[in-house]
C-alpha cells in the first residue's frame, strides 16, 4: 500500500471527501437555513433582503454538493452506487427539493404580483426544509447502517429509513442549518430586520442545542456501537468539548456585535459535528446491519490506487483555486446587503 | 414495464431536458464575452446595454441548467449502480474534475457577472464573464470525455469477474484522449455555439421586424451572424471527422446511422429515407456508393453492414437511429445555407429588408436545438446494447436495489415537474424578450429603464 505522510491514499481521500462534505454543510447550510426560516420574515422588503443576502453565493455553495457527489463516485464508487440506489426514494425527494429551490429563487423576482411572490416564497421555504430534513435522514441512516447483501447492495425496505434515530438526526440538521442561516442573515442585515433576526437566531440556537442533546442521549442509550470510538479513545472527547465551547461562543459574539466571529463559530460547530460522525463511522462508509462483513469500507469500496493518486493530484491543484475564487466572490459581496437594479 | 426500460427512458428524458440548457449557456457565454469585449474595447454604451440584457437571459437559462444538472450527477448512482461500480475509476475522476475545475469556476463568477455591476470595475466584470464562459466550456470537456470513454474505451484494464468486474485506469491521458474524445468534444462545443448564436439571431431578427431596439438589435445580429456562419461551416468539417471516427471505432453504429445491413454491398449515402427494421431494407433518396466514397475514397468499396454483427451485439432501433442522424445532418446543411446567405445579403446591405428571411431567422432558433438532441440520440442509441461499448451491456448496468415501481414513480415525477419547469421557463424567457434591452440613450433613459426592469424600485 502506498502511503503519504504515514496515511494511505484511501484515508487521504476519506479526509478530502469529509472536508468537501463539511464545506457543503457550512456553505449551503447557511443558505438552506435562510430558506427554512424565510416565511418567518413577514415584509416583502425583508424577504427580498434575505434572498439577496444569499443571492450571489448560493449557487456556488451548491457546487460543493456536486463536488462531493463526484468525490464519492470517483474515490468510493461502490459506496456511491450502494448509497444512492438504496436511498432512491428519499434521494429523489431531495432532488426535487433542489430543483424547486433553485427555480423559486430564480423566478420569484420576475413578476411583481403578490400571489406570485407568495407562492414562490412558500416553495422556496418548503424546499429548503425538505432538503435539510432529507439530508439529515440520509446521514442518520448512513451513520446507523443499513442492510446490505453480499453484493454490497441494499437489501431492505426503504420505509425502514424512517427510524427514530434518523428522524432525530434529520431534525437536528434542520435546527443546525436554521441557526447557521439566521446568524448569517444577522450579519448581512441592518435596523429592524436585524433586530428581528437577532431574536430568531437566539431561538434557533436553543432549538439546535435541545435537539442535539436529545439525539446524543438517545445514541448513547440505544445505539452503543456509535460511541465505541469515543469509549476506546477518551482523548477524542476534546471534540465534543470544543463543540460545546464553540456553541457557547455564538451568543457571546452576537452580544458583542461581532457577527463574523459568531458565524465562524457556528461554521466550526458544523465541522466538529461532522468530524464526530466521521470518527464514529470510520473506517466504514456504509455499515451493513445484517452482516458486518458486507459493509463497505474505505478500502473495499474504493477505486484503484492509480485513481486515488490522480484524484489527490486534482484535489491539490483544484482546492487552492476554488479557495481563491470563492474568497474573491465573498469578498466582493461583503458587508450589509444593498438592493440595486440587478437584485432579485 | 421492467426496470431496464423505465430507467433508460428516465435517463434519456432527464438528460435530454438538461441538454436544452447547457448548449445555450455555452453559446451565450461566448457571445457575452464578445459583446462585453467590444464594450471594453470601444467604450460604446450600446454594447454595455446588450451585455446587460443577455446576462439576464443567461441567468435564467443557467439556473435551470444547474437544477437539472444536479439530477444527472446522481442518477448514475440511483439508477445505474452496477454501471457506477464498473466505471467509477474512470468516470468518477472526470466528474470530480468537472466539479472542481468547471462548476466551481462557473458558479463562483456567475455571482459577480449578475450582481456585480456596481461592485467591481468593468475589467473585473469582463474577466468574470470570461471565467463563466471558460467554466462552461470545461464542464463540456469532462462530461464528454467520460461519455466518449464509454463509446471508445481506452487506457484501462478489467479487474474482477462477473458482477464484481470493474474497469481500472492504467493510463490517465489515454483515458482522457480516447479515440473519440477530441472530435466529439469539438462537435459538441460548436453545436453549443450554434445554439447560442441562433438564439441571439432569433431574438434580434424579431426586434428588427417589430422595429424595436434597432440601435442595439442590428449590431447584435451582425455579431451573431458572423459567429453562426463560422461555426456552421466548421461543424460540417468536424461532423465529418466524427463520422470517420465512428467508421473505425464503432462500425456497427456507422452501419446503423446509414441503415446499411449487407456487408458485401457498397455503402450508399442517403439524403433522406426509411429503414425497414424487419425486412432490413433501406429506401430513399441516395447517392449510390456515397458512404464508401466518404470512408475509403472509393465508390465501390464494400462497407461492413449490420449483418456482420451477432444479433445481440448490434443496435435494434435502426430506423430511429437513421432518422435522428439524418435530421442532424439535414439541419447542419440548412444552417450553413441560412447563415452564408444571410451574411452575403448583410454585406450587400439588403438583409434587413427581407422580411421573409428575418422570419426564418426568428424560427431558426429551434434548428440547432433539434440537431443537438438528434445528434445525442443517434450517438447513444447507436451505442446500444452496450453501456460501455463492447464491455458492459445496458441490461447488466442497472441498480439491483431499485424496483420498477420506484422508477415509475420518479419518472412520472420528473415528467410532471419538468413540464412545469419548461412552461415557466418559456413564459419568463418570452417576457424578458418582449421587454427587451434598455435602449441606448440619455442617462435618464437608462435609469428609468432599470426602474422599469425592477418593479419594486419604481415606488
Ligand atoms: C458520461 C456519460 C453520458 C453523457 C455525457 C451523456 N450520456 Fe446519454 N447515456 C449515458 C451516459 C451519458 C448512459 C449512462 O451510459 C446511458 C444510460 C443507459 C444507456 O444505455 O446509456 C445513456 C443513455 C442515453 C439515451 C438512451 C439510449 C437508449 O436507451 O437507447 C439517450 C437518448 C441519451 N443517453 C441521450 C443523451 C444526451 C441528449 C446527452 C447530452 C447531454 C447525453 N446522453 C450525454
Ligand atoms: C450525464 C451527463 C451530465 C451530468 C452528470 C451533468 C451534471 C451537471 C451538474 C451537476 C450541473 C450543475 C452544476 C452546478 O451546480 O453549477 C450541470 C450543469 C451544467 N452542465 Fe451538465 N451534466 C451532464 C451533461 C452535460 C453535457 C453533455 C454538457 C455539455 C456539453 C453539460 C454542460 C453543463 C453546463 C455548461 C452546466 C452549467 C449550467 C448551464 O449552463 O445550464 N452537461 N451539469
Ligand atoms: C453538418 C453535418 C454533420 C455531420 C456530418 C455530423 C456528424 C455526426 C456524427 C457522425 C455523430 C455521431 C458521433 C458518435 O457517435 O461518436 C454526431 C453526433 C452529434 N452531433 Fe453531429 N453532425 C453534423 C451536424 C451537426 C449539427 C449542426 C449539430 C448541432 C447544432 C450537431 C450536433 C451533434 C451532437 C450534439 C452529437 C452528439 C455528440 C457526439 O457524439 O459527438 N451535429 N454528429
Amino acid at each position: 500500500m502506498e502511503t503519504f505522510l504515514g496515511l494511505d491514499y484511501n484515508v487521504w481521500w476519506f479526509l478530502v471527501f469529509g472536508a468537501v462534505i463539511s464545506g457543503y454543510a457550512i456553505l449551503d447550510g447557511f443558505d438552506l437555513g435562510a430558506g427554512a426560516l424565510h416565511l418567518l420574515l413577514k415584509k416583502e422588503q425583508s424577504r427580498r433582503i434575505a434572498l439577496n443576502a444569499i443571492g450571489p453565493v448560493w449557487d456556488g455553495n451548491e457546487v460543493w454538493l456536486v463536488i462531493g457527489g463526484g468525490a464519492l463516485f470517483a474515490g468510493f464508487p461502490i459506496a456511491y452506487a450502494a448509497i444512492f440506489s438504496a436511498f432512491y426514494i428519499p434521494f429523489m425527494v431531495f432532488l426535487m427539493g433542489i430543483i424547486f429551490r433553485a427555480v423559486a429563487i430564480e423566478f420569484r423576482s420576475k413578476e411583481p404580483m403578490p400571489w406570485w411572490r407568495k407562492t414562490w416564497d412558500i416553495v422556496y421555504s418548503a424546499a429548503s426544509i425538505i432538503i435539510a430534513l432529507s439530508l439529515g435522514l440520509m446521514l442518520g441512516n448512513v451513520a446507523y447502517g443499513i442492510p446490505l447483501n453480499g453484493q454490497k447492495e441494499f437489501a431492505g425496505n426503504w420505509l425502514s429509513f424512517f427510524n427514530p434515530f434518523s428522524i432525530m438526526v434529520a431534525i437536528t440538521t434542520l435546527a443546525l442549518f436554521m441557526m447557521h442561516g439566521s446568524i448569517y442573515l444577522t450579519m448581512k442585515t441592518e435596523k429592524r430586520l436585524y433586530a428581528r433576526l437577532r431574536i430568531l437566531s437566539r431561538n434557533f440556537i436553543i432549538f439546535f442545542v435541545l435537539s442535539f442533546v436529545i439525539t446524543t442521549l438517545y445514541t448513547l442509550l440505544y445505539i452503543p456501537h456509535l460511541s465505541d470510538f469515543f469509549k476506546a479513545n477518551p482523548a477524542a472527547f476534546i471534540i465534543p468539548i470544543l463543540m460545546v465551547l464553540s456553541i457557547a461562543n455564538i451568543p457571546r459574539q452576537i452580544k458583542k456585535g461581532k457577527y463574523r466571529y459568531a458565524f465562524f463559530s457556528s461554521a466550526l460547530t458544523i465541522a466538529l459535528l461532522l468530524v464526530m460522525v466521521a470518527l464514529e463511522v470510520y473506517p466504514y462508509l456504509l455499515y451493513s446491519t445484517v452482516n458486518p462483513d458486507n459493509s463497505i469500507t474505505i478500502h473495499n469500496g474504493a477505486s484503484s490506487y492509480k485513481t486515488m493518486k490522480i484524484l489527490l493530484t486534482i484535489a491539490v491543484i483544484g482546492t487552492p483555486l476554488v479557495g481563491i475564487y470563492t474568497s474573491f466572490v465573498f469578498w466582493t459581496f461583503k458587508g450589509k446587503v444593498k438592493l440595486d437594479e440587478m437584485s432579485y | 414495464m421492467d426496470v431496464e426500460i423505465l430507467s433508460r427512458v428516465q435517463f434519456a428524458f432527464t438528460i435530454a431536458f438538461h441538454y436544452i440548457y447547457p448548449p445555450l449557456s455555452i453559446g451565450l457565454g461566448l457571445l457575452l464575452v464578445i459583446f462585453e469585449g467590444m464594450y471594453l474595447k470601444t467604450g460604446d454604451k450600446r454594447y454595455e446595454q446588450i451585455t446587460r440584457f443577455w446576462i439576464k437571459i443567461f441567468a435564467l437559462i443557467f439556473g435551470i441548467g444547474v437544477a437539472t444538472g444536479i439530477i444527472m450527477e446522481f442518477e448514475f448512482g440511483t439508477n445505474w449502480a452496477t454501471y457506477s461500480k464498473y466505471v467509477g475509476d474512470i468516470f468518477g475522476s472526470a466528474l470530480a474534475a468537472e466539479g472542481i475545475f468547471a462548476f466551481a469556476l462557473e458558479s463562483g463568477f456567475l455571482g459577480i457577472l449578475i450582481f456585480g455591476w456596481n461592485r467591481v470595475g468593468p475589467k473585473v466584470h469582463f474577466f468574470s464573464a470570461l471565467m463563466v464562459f471558460l467554466g462552461s466550456m470545461f464542464s463540456a470537456v469532462w462530461i464528454v470525455v467520460a461519455n466518449s470513454w464509454q463509446q471508445t474505451p481506452a487506457g484501462f484494464r478489467i479487474v474482477g469477474e462477473g458482477m464484481n468486474a470493474r474497469a481500472e485506469i492504467t493510463d490517465f491521458w489515454a483515458m482522457v484522449f480516447n479515440p473519440s474524445s477530441v472530435e466529439r468534444l469539438t462537435h459538441v462545443w460548436i453545436g453549443a455555439f450554434l445554439a447560442g448564436a441562433f438564439l441571439v439571431l432569433s431574438v434580434n431578427a424579431w426586434y428588427i421586424l417589430k422595429n424595436k431596439h434597432l440601435a442595439l438589435a442590428k449590431p447584435s445580429f451582425k455579431i451573431a451572424l458572423i459567429t453562426a456562419t463560422i461555426c456552421s461551416l466548421l461543424q460540417l468539417f468536424v461532423g465529418h471527422k466524427s463520422a470517420d471516427g465512428v467508421s473505425k471505432n464503432q462500425p456497427a453504429k456507422l452501419a446503423a446511422l446509414e441503415g446499411h445491413y449487407d456487408s458485401l454491398a457498397t455503402g450508399d449515402m442517403y439524403l433522406m429515407g426509411y429503414v425497414n427494421n424487419k425486412t432490413q431494407e433501406t429506401k430513399g433518396i441516395r447517392i449510390p456508393g456515397g458512404l464508401s466514397f466518404l470512408i475509403y475514397g472509393d465508390f465501390n468499396a464494400p462497407i461492413k453492414g449490420l449483418n456482420a454483427f451477432p444479433e445481440e451485439d448490434r443496435p435494434r432501433q435502426v430506423n430511429a437511429i437513421f432518422q435522428f442522424y439524418h435530421i442532424m445532418v439535414a439541419i447542419g446543411v440548412s444552417l450553413i445555407a441560412l447563415s452564408v446567405f444571410g451574411t452575403w445579403l448583410y454585406y450587400r446591405n439588403k438583409l434587413f429588408d427581407k422580411r421573409w428571411l428575418l422570419w426564418i431567422f426568428v424560427w431558426s432558433v429551434l434548428l440547432p436545438q433539434i440537431a443537438n438532441q438528434a445528434g445525442w440520440f443517434a450517438a447513444e442509441m447507436g451505442r446500444q446494447p452496450w453501456v460501455v461499448y463492447g464491455l458492459l451491456r445496458t441490461s447488466d448496468a442497472l441498480s439491483k436495489a431499485v424496483t420498477a415501481n420506484q422508477v415509475l414513480f420518479s419518472l412520472i415525477m420528473f415528467m410532471v415537474v419538468y413540464l412545469l419547469l419548461l412552461i415557466l421557463f418559456l413564459y419568463l424567457l418570452n417576457k424578458k424578450i418582449q421587454h427587451g434591452p434598455v435602449d441606448y440613450g440619455s442617462k435618464e433613459d437608462i435609469e428609468e429603464g432599470s426602474k422599469r426592469d425592477n418593479p419594486l424600485l419604481a415606488h
